[in-house]
């Protein structure tokens, strides 16, 4: 079935780097480093990166950070728990517009 | 609690994949990149066996547990024990060597009849011991003063533990296991095990709950020491992270789950050809409950076996020793390496 997304796409990922190779290499040299244990462990980054990866709707770092979250140590309630924080700010981010709203309305209500 | 076991071995439910040749042609029938090849373009090949180091002998495999990612396939019903004339042949390879360390496993190498016998020899032989344990078997009844005589005896325990929560250790080896894990580490604990300054070793192995390349060893233990000590009041010394063999049970998950091609891919694209250089099959004999012998465990359950038997062999005849690899040698090469 013709979809734009593709399993396979995710391993083909490096082909990026086959057009201005430099900036591949930058990019990826810097990706690297941020996951690496520093004040926060790889297995807390891996949760934070599978709540974005949700937020900004990839399938692919869905795919690759739900394999690293458990690779790194975290379980499946943690996961979950990163999920609803996403979830939260998302519908916290929705819900706080609602000033830009109110003042909307009572700015033109009589 | 008892343990609840999750499945009967593949040798008791007469599974096809109870045959170590069965098991080699699923792995061969994949059409991945020959491991012999990928030794090779590393330019590393063929491998061939250092001084023996460490001799591990698998004194049998029956288990009080049946995880589900045992490459021995051990558990209660196994019937292979290791015999007195094996013993004693492995007994004289060891007086008449150098090799500093035994490593006693299994199974769950504690429940062998004459295991304290082993250990108590190989100390009077001035030797290192380490028992592979998984916890649980000093919970059994007649095993609970196990700890006490491995501290006596000054034995490193390293000690299985998928992971540093209940969830997904019970689910790899049986409900109730993690809790009665910590009540052993907690044993080994109030008598210096894990702590620096008394020299008792507590090391701990994780094994990836699935289809699943371990994480970084580093980062992963400082996780855990923190973790078990803040949650369990639980300490250690070292955690080792390794690569689960796509044999045996583990390989029954990964065909159930059709994981086999995708695990199998990842094993081999991850091959990394520094880790070759420090292979365990380099420095380990490993000796079969019936006293054959191998390159490592993994060999051993696949009956990848030497030429030589423990009857009829030196430390020095085995030196510089062609070592026999197969698909499965990817495990091991992975990543950071698994030995």
């Amino acid at each position: 079935m013709e979809t734009y997304y593709h399993p396979k796409d995710l391993a083909r990922f490096a082909e990026i780097g086959d057009s201005v190779p430099e900036l591949w290499h930058k990019f990826l040299a810097w990706y690297n480093a941020v996951f690496e244990d520093g004040a926060l462990s790889e297995r807390e980054k891996a949760l934070i990166a599978l709540a974005v990866a949700h937020t900004v709707q990839c399938p692919y770092c869905i795919d690759a950070y739900s394999v690293s979250c458990l690779e790194k140590g975290a379980d499946i309630e943690q996961m979950t728990e990163a999920l609803h924080v996403a979830a939260a700010i998302r519908g916290g981010a929705t819900l706080v517009h609602g000033v830009q709203m109110r003042d909307h309305v009572h700015k033109l209500s009589m | 609690m008892a343990v609840k076991t999750l499945l009967p071995t593949l040798h008791k439910r007469v599974h096809p994949l109870a045959s170590p040749v069965y098991q080699q042609g699923l792995l061969a029938d994949l059409a991945l990149r020959p491991f012999t090849e990928a030794v090779a373009g590393a330019a590393q090949g063929p491998l061939r066996a250092g001084h023996i180091e460490v001799l591990q002998i698998n004194v049998g495999k029956r288990c009080n547990q049946t995880c589900r990612h045992c490459h021995v396939d051990a558990g209660p019903d196994r019937p292979e024990v290791m015999p007195r004339e094996v013993l004693e042949a492995c007994f004289r390879l060891l007086e008449q060597s150098a090799i500093p360390t035994l490593d006693i496993t299994g199974g769950a190498p504690e429940l062998h009849p004459h295991f304290r016998e082993m250990v108590a020899r190989a100390c009077a032989l001035g030797r290192h011991v380490i028992d592979r344990c998984n916890l649980t078997v000093t919970q059994l009844p007649n095993y609970a003063d196990l700890p006490e005589f491995l501290a006596t005896h000054r034995v490193e325990v390293i000690a299985s533990l998928p992971a540093c929560t209940p969830s997904r250790t019970d689910a790899q080896r049986g409900e109730g296991v993690f809790e009665q894990s910590i009540l052993a580490l907690r044993h080994f604990n109030t008598l210096g095990y894990g702590q620096e300054e008394t020299g008792l070793v507590l090391n701990l192995v994780t094994n990836p709950v699935g289809a699943l390349l371990p994480g970084n060893q580093a980062s992963l233990e400082r996780e855990w020491k923190r973790e078990l000590q803040r949650r369990y009041g639980v300490v250690f010394n070292r955690l080792y992270t390794l690569t689960n063999m796509p044999i045996g049970r583990f390989l029954e998950f990964l065909i159930a789950s059709d994981n086999l091609e995708g695990y199998m891919t990842r094993l081999v694209n991850a091959f990394n050809p520094a880790t070759v250089v420090g292979l365990m099959c380099r420095s380990t004999l490993s000796v079969g409950w019936d006293g054959q012998l191998y390159n490592c465990d993994f060999n051993q359950m696949l009956e990848l076996a030497l030429p030589q038997t423990i009857f009829d062999v030196s430390a020095q005849d085995l030196d510089r020793r062609l070592l026999r690899v197969d698909q499965h040698c990817f495990g091991c090469t992975a990543g950071a390496g698994s030995t």
